[in-house]
């Protein structure tokens, strides 16, 4: 049941980009090219999705648990330290390059594109760089 | 050169519900953040408590996403990307490491993290908007022929 409800759940995630144009490159570049063709769109897709997000936030606050685990798995880290800061503006920087963030590239990955079949290997080594840098002990004392 | 594209507001706004329908369901029923980089970081570098198995069917669906799309609408995925490989293979790094290390993406972060009015969450979308930004300033109106 938890499988069906993950897979359902990225089909609607997946279909949601599709329908957004999210999907798109372009229209993400155009979104981000101020000074250019400048196209407002994903900033409706920012503005439903945290709408309904919220709500449905909201919703499972008023549970003790999920209906399917045993207990919300939230993100411990509270604080705004360089990590964050770090992260944050070189995943920008990527994104800005070729317009693709992670959840686009996964929804292209079925579509043919010579660039999602270089991009996506190469954002897959680059999460598991971060991921194993963040996990050794000498990184941790450091932050 | 850059083409122009249209601007979808309706579209944008539905599309972005199934986006939070989606975040909603997987938070009600599994207790998890639908954060893209989050939930492939959860499948190709598991812990104790990364449940790569749950991972792996969100992904599944997403990538399956098109397939049901096409099925349904009888037309395909319209899609502009850059050619230039080299530059899609330091971006996919860029985008990978920046997320995992960052502890979070557009969804994550953009989407989930606001949703929760995480403070966190706000600065490291508010960083990443703005890199982003000048990044496609830079490519296109200072160098120029960027995608």
């Amino acid at each position: 049941m938890i499988f069906l409800v993950n897979l359902l759940a990225g089909l609607l995630f997946g279909v949601g980009l599709l329908l957004s144009g999210m999907a798109n490159p372009a229209k993400v570049l155009n979104f981000l090219d101020l000074a250019g063709h400048w196209d407002p769109s994903l900033a409706f897709v920012m503005g439903g999705a945290v709408a309904v997000t919220m709500t449905a936030y909201r919703l499972s606050s008023g549970l003790a648990k999920p209906v399917l685990d045993d207990r919300f798995h939230l993100p411990a880290s509270r604080a705004i330290d360089g990590k964050l800061m770090l992260g944050a503006a070189i995943f920008g920087v990527g994104w800005g390059l070729v317009g693709l963030c992670p959840g686009p590239a996964l929804v292209s990955v079925l579509l043919g594109a010579p660039a999602i079949a270089v991009f996506v290997p190469a954002m897959l080594v680059g999460i598991a760089i971060a991921t194993w840098l963040k996990r050794s002990p000498a990184t941790l004392e450091k932050a | 050169m850059p083409i122009e594209t249209e601007f979808t507001p309706v579209a944008s706004a539905v599309g972005g519900a199934l986006i939070g329908l989606a975040a909603g369901l997987l938070m009600l029923m599994n207790g998890r953040i639908a954060g893209i980089s989050g939930i492939l970081g959860r499948l190709i570098m598991p812990t104790v408590d990364s449940k790569p198995a749950q991972a792996l069917a969100f992904v599944v669906g997403i990538i399956a996403a098109p397939l049901l799309w096409t099925a349904v609408l009888d037309r395909s995925v319209a899609q502009t990307l850059t050619d230039n490989l080299p530059l899609a293979a330091i971006a996919g790094l860029l985008v990978g490491f920046g997320a995992a290390y960052g502890g979070g993406c557009t969804s994550g972060h953009g989407v989930c993290g606001l949703a929760r009015l995480s403070p966190r969450s706000v600065v490291a979308t508010a960083i990443f908007m703005t890199t982003a930004i000048l990044v496609v300033f830079v490519s296109r109106h200072l160098i120029g022929g960027g995608p």
